[in-house]
This record gives structure tokens, sequence and C-alpha cells, in this order.
């Protein structure tokens, strides 16, 4: 059986006169890795932690697990949240930060927290604090999955991580999601590192979903066109999200397949999800949303997008 | 990867069983022990200076009651126990008044303000126990800890004071002594550190909450002194001159031929013309009231008397304990509103 490990419909979240997300609507299925991308202050916490029950929404509804409202008992069992900065009692060993999440669940499998810290030489015995900032988020990252969840949500996990320890650190998380099947939801602003772990993509700007679909869906009806600069106005045979223009060329990131005619004296490339991503968040007006899983549809919203010249 | 799908189980869902409160009880403990800790080392030595005090107090006014003939020169000498022992009794007091409330500001003002301050309430909120068993769970053993406490050191200062009520130092009811002693003591405590948990959870940084905790407390403190407690129970009025030992006097005032005359003469000089006016020479041995009484008035007196001072210690106990069940259950759900 299939289950969207979240649905919203309508979620919203206000803070005072802001809405830090609006009229959110979207399913994404379980056995994703699905990244939730976006600028600065596009509402990716909001989401993330509107999902996780740690807010209330303002508007709408959110449901994880197949149903479940975002914060029930049912939901905290099944999902494992390691939030940004992951957050730790700093004068607590690590010994004592198992005992303390093992204390809290229902399930918690000491010996493969235990297994996974000794194999990346973290001492039980040391203070959380004195870890350093990639052992503190393996910790977490150890302990949520100890927990067995069934959907992992990291928020910016791997922000403050240098380059060895963020990619041990998605490694392990591309270990949880393949050999245990844990349907993971990550938010990264750092492109290049959801490549290769992400299949779904969902992408928020200034509180609004944007694009939501799986990756292969979404990489297959995106193409960027190659041709000269002073006929990219003329190309209006598909939707074009993102014009971009240099010197005497324009990349045009339009929506549609291999199998659609390309105009004589253009070329088409297929695009890489940093391509496709770093268009739309250059449009903040352009959407793509195929639809949830379940095959509700929702309209395309079209219109010729702002050009942007470099 | 699309084909890793998790099957859901809403079977096992619904028979979901709630992480029991003992491992909640091993987290409070593991999380508070150095604060706890703290609170005993500081009560600690606040009941050695009342016991090594104390018991100074003590054997003075034991032998200032077996000293015989009272008359003596030697007794004499010896005599004046409460001059002797009234610094000891102020230093001792104020210590207790400030007991509680730095007790339940430091105890209860970091609860919550620390996770908030920290954010480390993103973990533990979001862990399987749930966000409002959690802070019922921090927060109850937390208070039945403090209060406990604080009821052993009520216990210790009761023993201490008692030398000056035996002496005839005063009311047991009068506002410096009667929160320090009694149940009304660790009921006290309690509300300290109700408040300074609600003001962490809505200040959400550790030293401003224990700042607005401390004032807080000692606004509210000052209440019943200055005027809730003489309130508890309906004052008893007598027209008698003499009123029952250490009966604690509310207001006089007085009456001639049926009709009100002027208030209370102890208090303020306002009616001084009146008194110079028929009692010039009111001596020491015949009092205010007797001597305006042979001029035809009657002398109204409201008081309580001292045998009330355990039914208004469980009065302020009751309604301090329900201020602070009040404040706990507001903490608690407030928790669950609290945006992230």
């Amino acid at each position: 059986m299939n289950m969207n490990v979240i649905e919203t419909t309508g979620l919203g979240k206000r803070f005072g006169n802001t809405w830090a997300l609006r009229e959110c609507t979207l399913a994404i299925p379980a056995g994703h890795v699905a990244a939730l991308v976006g600028p600065n202050g596009a509402g990716k916490t909001t989401l993330l932690n509107l999902a996780v029950g740690l807010a209330e929404p303002s508007a709408g509804t959110a449901t994880v697990l197949g149903g479940h409202p975002a914060g029930s008992p049912a939901a905290l069992d099944g999902i494992a949240f390691v939030a940004q900065d992951t957050p730790l009692y700093k004068n607590l060993s690590v010994a004592d930060m198992l005992h303390l999440t093992r204390n809290l669940n229902r399930h918690f499998d000491q010996g493969l927290a235990q297994a996974r810290l000794a194999e990346l030489g973290i001492p039980l015995k040391r203070k959380a604090g004195k870890l350093s900032g990639g052992q503190q988020a393996q910790l977490a990252l150890s302990m949520a999955l100890a927990r067995r969840p069934r959907l992992l949500v990291l928020d910016e996990p791997v922000a403050m991580l240098d380059p060895v320890a963020r990619h041990d650190f998605m490694a392990t998380v591309l270990t949880a999601a393949v050999d245990d099947g844990v349907s993971v939801l990550l938010s990264s602003h750092v492109l290049a590192e959801l490549e290769r772990v992400a299949d779904y993509l969902i992408l928020l700007s200034r509180g609004r979903v944007q694009v939501v679909g799986e990756v292969d869906d979404l990489l297959a009806t995106h193409l960027m066109l190659t041709g000269p600069a002073a006929e990219a106005d003329r190309y209006t045979e598909r939707p074009v999200v993102h014009v971009r223009r240099a010197e005497a060329q324009a990349h045009l990131l339009v929506r549609a397949t291999a199998d659609d005619p390309v105009p004589p004296g253009w070329e088409a490339h297929p695009v890489g999800l940093e391509e496709l991503a770093l268009g739309y968040l250059r449009e903040p007006g352009a959407a793509s949303m195929p639809g949830p899983a379940r095959g509700r549809a929702l309209p395309l919203e079209t219109g010729r997008p702002s050009e942007v010249t470099r | 990867m699309t084909a890793l799908t998790v099957p859901a189980r809403p079977e096992e869902n619904a028979a979901l069983r709630p992480v029991p409160w003992r491992r909640m009880a091993w987290v409070t403990w593991r999380q508070h022990r150095a604060a706890l800790g703290a609170v005993v080392v500081v009560l600690g030595g606040l009941a050695a200076y009342l016991w090594r005090t104390g018991l100074g107090i003590h054997q003075a006014w034991v032998a200032d009651v077996v000293c015989h003939p009272a008359s003596s020169a030697a007794c004499q000498q010896a005599g004046g126990f409460l001059t002797r022992y009234v610094p000891s009794e102020v230093t001792a007091g104020i210590l207790l008044q400030l007991a509680p409330a730095l007790i339940g500001a430091f105890v209860g003002g970091p609860v919550l303000a620390r996770e908030l301050e920290t954010g480390t309430f993103r973990y533990a909120w979001t862990q399987g126990f749930g966000r409002q068993r959690w802070t019922l769970g921090k927060l109850v053993p937390l208070a039945g800890a403090v209060t406990a406490l604080a009821g052993a050191i009520s216990a210790l200062s009761s023993w201490f004071f008692q030398p000056f009520f035996d002496a005839g130092f005063g009311t047991p009811l009068a506002p410096a002594l009667f929160d320090l002693r009694g149940v009304a003591y660790p009921a006290w405590a309690l509300a300290a550190f109700s408040i300074g948990a609600l003001a962490g959870l809505l200040i959400r940084r550790v030293v401003p909450a224990i700042v607005a905790a401390l004032a807080v407390y000692f606004g509210l403190a000052l209440l019943p002194g200055l005027w809730l407690r003489q309130h508890y129970l309906a004052p008893v009025l007598t027209t008698s001159n003499t009123l029952p030992n250490y009966a604690w006097t509310i207001s006089q005032w007085y009456t001639k031929g049926g009709k009100f005359a002027f208030t209370g003469v102890q208090k303020s000089g306002t009616n001084a013309g009146i008194e110079q006016y028929w009692c010039p020479h009111a001596s020491p041995s015949e009092t205010l009231g007797q001597c305006l009484s042979q001029h035809g008035y009657t002398q109204w007196t409201a008081y309580q008397p001292a045998t009330r001072f355990w039914p208004f210690q469980w009065i302020e106990a009751g309604w301090l304990v329900a201020l602070s069940a009040l404040l706990i259950a507001a903490t608690v759900w407030l928790v669950r509103r609290r945006a992230a």
C-alpha cells in the first residue's frame, strides 16, 4: 500500500502580518528522498516545523504518514526530526543523549546507535558540546535513525558542515533510505549536494510552492534550449521558465520533452536538477506542479517570465 | 528508489501505547539533578544556620524560664531574652523570606527557558513522548521536590521561632513571620517555581525569565501581608478593652450614643485632639480605651485571634497551591500552542 508521508492542503503559517508559508498544497509519496529547496526566507523551515508538529498552522491542514495529523502521538512516533544546527544538550555526554532519546521514544535501537557512533569514532563519554560540528550532526542523525522512523525530516542538515562531514552525513542518509526504506524530507540550499541524493523536489519561493514532483519526471519534462539571443523572444511553442542571455546566445529553460520539436537554429539539452532549480529560483513567478502522486492535478501557471540578462 | 515504499500500518498505530511516565522521570532527574543539588546545598546552608543559631536561642530561653527567683539580679542580668535574640530573628527572617523566591526562580525559570533559548525544544518536543506530557513530566516532579525541600525548612523554621512567641514576641499572624512557618512556606516556594516556569515559557530567555519571576513573586508576596491576609476570615468584633493574648488587631474605632465617633487611636495621631481633650493624662495603668469609656465612648476592636493561625495557614497554602496548579496547567497548555 502506498501512502503519502506528508500531505498538506491550503497550508499556511502567519507570523504577525507576514505569511511565512501560504496556500501550500502538496503530497509527498513514501519512499522518496525529497528535497525542499528555496532561497532564505522562502518558508522551508516553517513547512518542516508544521510537518513535525512544532508549529501549528494558521490556515489549512497538514497530515503525515498516511493521514495522521501532524504532531499527533502516531506522527511523533513515526517521524524523526533533526532540526537546524542539530540542537543537543551540550552538558550531557553522548551516552546520556542516547539514554535520553531511548527513554523518550517507544522504539530505540541502542545497538544500532552505538555501532554507528563507534564506526564514526565518537566516544560515548564525551560531552555533546565538546564534539565537532560534524560529530554533533552525526550524533543527532544516529539518534534519529535509531528511533527506526518511517520518515526522517532534516532541516538544513549540512549547512554548518565542512565538505567531508557533509559527504559522510549525506551518505548515511542515503544508506538509511535505500537499505531501510526510510522516507526522507530534507531542506537545503546546497543544490549540488541534493543532485546526488534527491529523487523528489519541492521548490518553495516567497512562502509558496513553486515546483513539486519526482525529479525524474521534472527532468524529463524540461529542456534547455540554446540559440541566438535575438530570437529568444520568438520562441512560443512551449512555456518558457527562464531566459538567460550570455553574449549572443540565449539559454531557455522550457517545459518540454525530448519529443517536442526544436526550432531551427536551436539546440536542445537535457537539464540537471541544479540547473532546473536555479532556473525556477530566478523566476519566482513561474510554477510547475505536475500534481501529487495521487493524481490531483493542479493548474499550470503559464505566462511569459521576466527576462534576466547576464 | 521509488519501489521502496514503507507500508502504512494503521492497525499498529491504533494500538499505540504512550511511552511510560517512569522513563520521563529519569529524563527529568538527569537534566535537573544539578539544579536540585544546588538547591539542597543552599537550603542545607540555611538549615545549618537555623539549627546552630536555634540551639543557642532555645538554650537561652530554657535558662530564662527556669531562672528562679525571676526578680533576682542574676535572672535580671540573664534576661532580656528578646532584646538579645531579635537580631538573629531578623536575619533568619530575611534569609527565609528570600529562599523560596530564589529557589523557585532559579529552578523554575530555566526549565523551559533554557530549552527555548538553546533550541533544544526542537529535539525534546519532537520525540515520541509528546511535548505536553514532557512538560508535565518535568514540572510536576520538580514542583514536588521544591515544595518538599521548602517543607523541611519550614519545619525547622517553626522550631526556630517558637521561643520568640513563647517569650511574648507578638502575634503569630503578624506579616513578618506568618509565611515563614507552617504549610504556607512550602506553598510560597511552589508558587515561586510555577511563576518561574511560566515566565520561562513566555520570555524564552533564562536570565530575563528569572528576573521577571523574582519581580512577580515579590509583588505577589507583598499582597497578603499588606491587604489580603486580614480578610481570610471575618474579624472578631469586640467592645472589650482587653483582647485575647497575641490577637492581631486589624482596626479600632469609637462610638458614642450608637453613632460613629472617630477611628483607631493607636495607629495615627490624627485624633490627638479628642484624646487630648478627654484623656490628657491616660496613664500606662489605664489604657486609652478605658479612659475614653469613662467619657461615654465605646471602643470597638476588630481583630484576628491567634487561634486562627492554622486555619489561616491552610487558607494561604490553599490558594497558593490552587494558583500554582493553575499556572502549571497554563504552562502545559501554552506549550501546545507555542509556535516553534
